[in-house]
């Protein structure tokens, strides 16, 4: 499609005349999107190097432009051995292996679950569908204070069970700090597997009905169906989705304020709540750069190569 | 029929077995929604109960006598830190700063959307891609920055404030907020727009340009008016999101009047003076929820295909 666009406008006979007014109607495309790619440019782009090299200064409560080494660096690198006690960043960098883990995987286990449940021919999908969906809609701020509640001890789950008969029901995960980050996975799969639904749901949707059919007159069993057939067709969906929950997941930073606060002793926080206190509470701007660098980069590696392939893919 | 019971040969089973799937899976399939509608649910109930019936009540309880008090006292009472005027004031602000980044972002995506479709250019996939890079970037990785930027010139505006009398919304943190948003939004409308028209007839736009017509004449006069269905797509995204931040709204607008509606919910719940007002913060939370989940329950349909465009790009 680019090389019918570009002659399109060759063939134009006002190209001829190479008057002024001309020119610019020629630039005139380059010129409206300007504005966007200089704003991207130099507030994505530029922004990302000055905090790449705040990281390299010693940068306390202000910035400091004199460039002292990879002292943030070294000290992050230290901390991630510091177990006894767990240093911040441990904690940080733990957690988001623990959350960033099963965030994706109990996300996509239950999208597709419940995708292939909904394609089953349900009465009533129109009515569970959006149900659920919807918590994608809403701000975690929001519904985080339900959450708290609910898995609160001596209000939610474990005082409800204890009203119903179930005394020696024990829920206190979310004042643990060894278990807080699981009650962050449980909100941020309620949030999110809904969607990841949508996605297998309407990759299932696009799977070739004959295909199904064929492998039932082979005498394929359900299960056979989905883990042979279905399943493998569906790839492209779990990349899709994987690439989305994935970046999702070293985003997530309201879910942690709203669910717990930070957790008992910073128990719950990711690197995103790591960078946040260290930048903007503790003092530490270098420091709050360097993790914010190593967020990103592991961004990088995770959608430079997918967007690559996907703009690649398709030249129009 | 089912991928969860035992692989059972139809042939063998017959009809009962056919009946237990159905009821299997229906009865999963309630059980799923009923996880999903529990937070909802529970806060819903709760903001209509006295704190009495909350402190000796079932949390799962539909209210005994519902009560609007909550509702009344969130809306104009509660505590916002120091403040005691509740969030409706917040409420506003958020309105003020999500319509017009909403806008902005929006009308910019589309005519990046027309340039990078129908007047490619050399080099248009890496413009492109590098504005789709900047939709995923955590956005940790500027909010120091930006902070920096949005102070100096916070400070610029006091000078001409004290000058010139004004200070061109400079320092405004409803301003700078719009500001972020549209800078940080752009990459998704781009997005939403370019993929649309992608599949746009250029045959259309070809055979108007023969016809002399010029760039912004085609936009208005021919894609405008058939890009009804993705300009609700990006509005009500481009809502969603910029509703829903807490991230730069707190950094940004983390204190005093001008807090949008997610910070403020914040402090109202994590106020901890005196006793938990569990009834008001939950009514405060549903009031801060209402914009979304009456968009949702309006057009959710766009809204997920808002979200499918972003994830399954092309």
């Amino acid at each position: 499609m680019s090389t019918v666009a570009t002659s399109q406008i060759k063939l134009t006979p006002e190209r001829h005349r190479a008057s002024v007014r001309s020119r610019l109607q020629d630039a005139l495309p380059k010129i409206v999107l300007a504005p966007s790619f200089a704003i991207t440019i130099v507030f994505v782009y530029g922004f990302i190097l000055w905090t790449i090299y705040l990281s390299f200064t010693n940068s306390k409560t202000f910035p400091s432009y004199v460039i002292t080494g990879s002292r943030a660096y070294q000290r992050l690198w230290g901390w991630t051995f510091d177990t006894d006690p767990p240093s911040s960043w441990y904690t940080s960098i733990t957690n988001m292996g623990i959350f960033g883990f099963l965030y994706i995987a109990i996300c996509l286990a239950l999208g597709l679950f419940l995708a292939i449940l909904l394609d089953q021919k349900i009465r009533g999908e129109g009515v569970l569908r959006p149900i659920y969906l919807y918590p994608m809609a809403l701000s975690f701020i929001v519904t985080g204070v339900a959450w708290k509640w609910f898995l609160d001890p001596g209000l939610g789950l474990e005082q409800t069970l204890h009203q119903w008969g179930w005394t020696s029901f024990h829920f206190d995960w979310i004042k643990n700090k060894d278990f807080v980050i699981y009650t962050v996975v449980i909100a941020g799969v309620w949030q999110a597997s809904g969607f990841i639904m949508a996605m297998f749901l309407a990759g299932l949707r696009g799977i070739d009905g004959e295909i199904m059919k064929a492998a039932q007159i082979d005498g394929a069993t359900t299960f056979q169906l989905y883990r042979r057939i279905v399943i493998p067709l569906l790839r492209p969906i779990f990349l899709s989705a994987f690439i989305v929950l994935a970046h999702l997941a070293i985003k997530s930073y309201d879910l942690v304020v709203a669910l717990t606060s930070g957790g008992p002793g910073g128990s719950a926080w990711l690197p995103s709540n790591f960078m946040y206190e260290y930048t903007f509470k503790r003092n530490e701007m270098a420091v709050g750069s360097a993790s914010a660098v190593i967020m990103l980069m592991t961004i990088v590696a995770i959608i430079v190569p997918y967007l690559y392939s996907e703009l690649r893919e398709k030249p129009r | 029929m089912s991928a969860v019971t035992t692989p059972a040969r139809q042939a063998s089973g017959g009809v009962n077995v056919k009946i237990i799937n159905r009821i299997v899976i229906y009865g999963l399939l309630a059980l799923f929604a009923l996880f999903y509608l529990m937070p909802l649910f529970v806060m819903l109930v709760t903001s209509f109960k006295t704190m009495d019936e909350i402190q000796n009540g079932n949390m799962l309880a539909p209210p005994r006598v519902p009560t609007f008090d909550p509702w009344v006292k969130a809306w104009g009472e509660t505590c916002v830190g120091l403040t005691c005027a509740g969030i409706k004031g917040y409420f506003w602000n958020s309105i003020k700063m999500v319509v017009p980044a909403v806008l902005i972002s929006t009308m910019l995506g589309a005519l990046n959307g027309y340039v990078l479709t129908k007047w490619r250019f050399r080099g248009a996939t890496l413009v492109f891609g590098l504005m789709l890079f900047a939709c995923f970037i955590p956005f940790q990785s500027v909010l120091l920055p930006m902070a920096t930027i949005l102070g100096s010139l916070g400070r610029f505006g006091v000078t001409l404030q004290n000058s010139v009398g004004t200070s061109f919304g400079l320092g405004n943190p409803t301003v700078n907020l719009v500001f972020v948003h549209v800078v940080y939004g752009i990459g998704f409308t781009t997005l939403f727009f370019r993929n649309y028209y992608e599949a746009f007839p250029t045959e259309l736009v070809k055979a108007a340009q023969v016809d002399g017509a010029s760039f912004f004449q085609i936009f208005r006069r021919i894609m405008l008016p058939n890009s009804m269905p993705i300009f609700v797509v990006t509005v009500i995204y481009q809502f969603t999101n910029i509703w829903n931040d807490f991230l730069f709204a707190s950094a940004y607008a983390g204190t005093g009047d001008a807090m949008p509606m997610t910070v403020a919910l914040n402090n109202v719940v994590n106020t901890s003076t005196g006793v938990v007002e569990y009834n008001v913060n939950m009514a405060a939370a549903m009031i801060a929820a209402l914009p979304t989940l009456l968009i949702y329950v309006l057009a959710g349909r766009y809204f997920v295909r808002g979200l499918m465009a972003g994830a399954v790009k092309g």
